[in-house]
């Protein structure tokens, strides 16, 4: 265990974590804001990442495609909202599942329709490929600093956003109580619309920005689908805060568990039986974690305050 | 003695379902036999893990994402036992239902601490863990699953290797799940289970742990879902983490949803229109996700209650509109449809609501 790969893992569990904040700050916002369980969010993911690949094959720049990428993603986030979910928001959390999973279903299926079943790749933006010199034979990828650099002022914008802005204030009080701002004369619809669209814009955004190191196939937003929910869940549902501090956490643990376990357990037991239990543990270890939180907060880490 | 009309009224479909499902491999005898009587198979097995999350579902509003887990450890109990040569059954079905219970137990202890979305989530969080846990079982295959050379023997006897015999020794499980499941919703335990469900804080006040309920109803529900991977493992002979994955859990719950929640029969009757579905759909295309999602969109939207619910819509309608004869169905029919042209209208006008309310305000 050099300290070197142990840089460049916190680099790559840092930036997983940026990833996952990306994804999760949409979902915890339509939960927190809208009571509304949103399966389909791993989806917009994925179409990011598939926009991107398109409106590359179309216009030869990688950098013009990830901007049309981004506004193709957020038009159709809102175009699913007028849809379908505006219809399921006073439903139960059981019927908002299942409408969300046909959405995924029909979706994964369609994009292996369109583009085939094949992981498509797409290139790094020329001026941000190659690599940098952290520390003497210490090389790491501009791109991935890139994503880390993006998420983290993401996050930072959020931030002033959420707790800074007559906008933010709205959300604040919607995720605390919808009935009574909409009482209050707020046009509560048009709130929701606005949240869910820049949630979704989000999660394109993160596909987008890992299509050129990620292989962009069917199902790929699944996965992460699955790592988001437990970030939201650990940082407490409908909290922005809670969900910076748990993606990066979540992106650390797993990236390092993934990495050093096998390692550690070499410590304290022979070498076979640590290369059979540590991927095990690795891959079961934020699972672990979870439930560890939720057994002593039942309500996540930060759970928002009204509820 | 004539049975009570309640019991009749609420029986005759599952009874009818039963006889069906017994009829089937008479009448499946003249062609691909072996096809149906497998499909018809699993739809029995996924019925009986069905009936047990909907006891949770249904019951006690608590809506488990992880719930494929247990057919996954009751299958894997199986195929674990099978290589190390132990195949007979009245071992290994005790060994899987206990692994399943004990399962559900731990997870039960932490998952029960919390309601809601948080319930959904960390039952799915678990159902992940075991998944993973099954695909980095590395001497037992892994991610490739584990094929099961010898099917189980019942007390010495090779039952289960003879496929009809197999079929009915299934229906026999799925009607004595039905009415256990039955008996148990009846039950005192039932009882204060489901009034658990409507007010918590009433039964706690009235001395009842309801902790205690919904861990022992937790466990049972497990129960049934290490029996029905007991089943499917000696039915496919293979096991694989698949059976695992959120996404089997999430067709769980769509399979009593679309039958319809909270009535036992509908979990039966749903797991069989999924499951037949599906087989129908994808026969007709490889795409068939993308006809079968936006289908489970409309159910969601139109078809409260699910196949049941729509049913007693219909029973409350023939029976509203006095049909008696042949001339009284017609006139009934034509009303239908007017007053679904007055529901459709009423929706497309509502479909337009964003752009007339900003006008209105």
């Amino acid at each position: 265990m050099s300290i070197s790969l142990l840089i460049v893992q916190i680099l790559n569990g840092l930036q997983l974590g940026v990833l996952l904040f990306l994804i999760a700050a949409g979902l915890t916002l339509v939960f927190g804001v809208m009571d509304f369980i949103n399966l389909a969010h791993g989806v917009q993911y994925m179409l990011g990442a598939y926009l991107a690949v398109m409106f590359y094959a179309l216009t030869g720049s990688t950098l013009l495609a990830l901007v049309l990428a981004l506004l193709a993603a957020l038009a159709f986030g809102l175009f699913l909202e007028f849809a379908v979910f505006r219809h399921l928001y006073e439903r139960d959390h059981l019927d908002q599942v299942i409408a969300t999973f046909g959405i995924i279903l029909f979706l994964n299926q369609a994009v292996k329709f369109v583009w085939g079943a094949a992981p498509l790749s797409l290139p790094i933006p020329e001026m941000f490929s190659g690599v940098v010199v952290l520390m003497p034979g210490l090389t790491y990828p501009i791109w991935r600093l890139v994503i880390i650099v993006c998420g983290l002022a993401v996050a930072l914008l959020l931030y002033v956003l959420v707790s800074r802005t007559r906008f933010g204030m709205l959300v604040r009080a919607g995720a605390n109580n919808a009935a009574m701002v909409s009482a209050l004369g707020v046009d509560i619809r048009r709130l929701f619309m606005i949240v869910f669209g820049f949630g979704t814009m989000l999660a394109g955004f993160a596909g987008i920005m890992i299509a050129p190191i990620l292989s962009v196939e069917p199902g790929m937003g699944d996965t992460i689908l699955i790592l988001a929910f437990v970030v939201i869940v650990i940082g407490g549902i409908g909290s922005i805060r809670g969900a910076f501090l748990a993606a990066l956490l979540i992106g650390l643990a797993d990236t390092l568990g993934r990495s050093f376990a096998v390692d550690i357990l070499r410590l304290v037991m022979t070498p076979s039986p640590a290369r059979t239990v540590g991927p095990a543990i690795a891959s079961m270890l934020i699972y672990l974690l979870m439930a560890l939180v939720l057994y002593v907060r039942p309500t996540g880490l930060f759970p928002p305050k009204g509820r | 003695m004539p049975l009570p009309t309640s019991i009749a009224r609420r029986e005759w479909l599952p009874v009818t379902l039963f006889i069906a499902f017994a009829l089937l491999p008479v009448a499946a005898a003249f062609d691909a036999e072996t096809y149906l009587l497998g499909l018809f198979m699993r739809v029995m097995i996924f019925a009986i893990a069905a009936l047990g999350l909907d006891l949770l579902v249904g019951y006690g509003a608590l809506v488990s994402f992880g719930h494929a887990a247990f057919i996954g450890i009751g299958a894997y109990a199986v195929a674990i036992l099978a290589s190390h040569g132990v195949t007979e059954a009245a071992i290994s079905l005790p060994f899987a239902l206990a692994a399943a219970t004990a399962f559900a137990w731990l997870t039960g202890l932490v998952c029960l601490r919390t309601r809601g979305v948080y319930f959904i989530m960390i039952t799915l969080a678990f159902g992940q863990m075991a998944y993973f846990f099954a695909g980095s079982l590395a001497p037992y295959g892994g991610d490739d699953g584990l094929t099961i050379h010898t099917r189980n023997t019942l007390f010495g006897l090779a039952a289960f290797k003879h496929e009809r015999l197999f079929y009915y020794i299934v229906l026999g499980c799925l009607i004595g799940c039905y009415v256990l499941c039955r008996a148990l919703v009846a039950s005192r335990f039932g009882r204060v289970f489901r009034g658990a469900r409507e007010n918590p804080t009433r039964m706690v006040t009235l001395g009842f742990e309801i902790h205690h309920y919904q861990l022992m109803a937790y466990m049972m529900s497990g129960a049934f879902g290490g029996f029905a991977g007991f089943l499917l493992a000696n039915a496919s002979d293979f096991v694989s983490p698949a059976y695992m994955s959120w996404q089997r859990s999430g067709e769980l719950i769509i399979m009593i949803i679309f039958g319809g929640i909270g009535t036992l029969h509908g979990a039966i009757l749903g797991t069989l229109a999924f499951l037949l579905l599906g087989e129908w759909l994808s026969g007709l295309t490889e795409h068939w996700k993308m006809i079968f999602g936006p289908l489970l969109v409309l159910v969601v939207l139109l078809a409260r209650g699910g196949l049941i619910g729509l049913a007693s819509q219909l029973a409350t309608w023939w029976r509203r509109e006095h049909i008696h004869s042949p001339s009284g169905f017609a006139y009934a029919l034509l009303r239908l449809v007017r007053s679904l042209r007055v529901w459709l209208d009423a929706k497309i006008i509502g479909l337009a609501g964003p752009f007339r309310s900003r006008s209105r305000d």
